[in-house]
């Protein structure tokens, strides 16, 4: 579980993954578009994030494509909210969004 | 892209035999998969299909490949939400892999149309079923939010 803080605690990967949340299944060319960061580092980012689970990989042919995978998020989530704390805290989630906008850093 | 596809990996800490049992025998999928029932003789081509707990059809298909305890491909057309259904049908894979102590299990959910409003519907359930079935398998328990079919679907 350490690897998976480790690559949620840096911003230019937490940008990938909205990347990839914004569409889902996207090469490493894709992602490099409209993106401050170099090709490498882009490609460094998204090793980690597979080794942490966070991206998921699908090859055809010669292409890489990568996908969010929530699992290790969702487990986390599983792990610390309990089963009746849950309709609160999606109610104060919601609660929050209405407030501020989707635009949650 | 001209399709639309999710593709969701969980490791589990269990055999592929028991992770492939788990995924086909309707005594353990009824636990994560809120007490829907899968029904099928899991040879090539037979039909398949998952019921709700009131007995009516929620999905349907045929299967397309199966190697057990390592891959099941599916093809799944819902039979219930008629803007889902009217897409017609999508594929579902299972793909198992064991990794030391554990299995790697890979789901992935595809239709070969954009924005499918199936896969983007699905895409919300799938983790919670998955992470019920991996409580399952490890702790003997399925996680309480998937142990009964959602009020109101």
């Amino acid at each position: 579980m350490d690897i998976v803080f480790k690559a949620l605690a840096d911003p230019g990967r937490r940008l990938l993954l909205d990347r990839l949340r914004d569409q889902n299944g996207q090469t490493l060319g894709q992602l490099c578009e409209h993106l401050e960061m170099s090709r490498q580092a882009v490609s460094r980012h998204l090793r980690l994030l597979e080794q942490a689970n966070l991206v998921a990989v699908l090859w055809r042919g010669r292409e890489k494509w990568h996908y969010l995978n929530p699992m290790p998020i969702h487990e986390i989530a599983e792990r610390w909210i309990g089963k009746f704390e849950r309709q609160r805290v999606q109610a104060l989630h919601q609660l929050k969004q209405a407030l501020e906008g989707e635009t949650d850093g | 892209m001209a399709e639309s596809r999710f593709l969701y990996v969980i490791y589990i800490r269990t055999t592929p035999e028991k992770l492939w049992q788990a995924l086909i025998d309707p005594e353990f999928t009824r636990q994560y998969w809120c007490e829907t029932r899968q029904e099928s003789t899991w040879t090539p081509g037979a039909p398949w299909q998952i019921l709700r707990p009131d007995g009516r059809v929620a999905d349907s298909g045929e299967i397309l490949e199966i190697e057990p305890h390592r891959r099941l491909v599916l093809s799944w057309q819902n039979q219930f939400v008629p803007e889902m259904r009217e897409e017609g049908s999508s594929r579902l894979t299972y793909e198992l892999e064991p990794v030391g102590s554990s299995v790697k299990l890979t789901v992935i959910h595809e239709m070969d149309r954009p924005d499918s409003k199936l896969i983007d519907g699905v895409s919300n359930g799938w983790p919670h079923i998955l992470c019920s079935l991996k409580s399952l398998l490890e702790t003997g328990e399925s996680l309480d939010e998937t142990r009964r079919w959602p009020e109101g679907v």
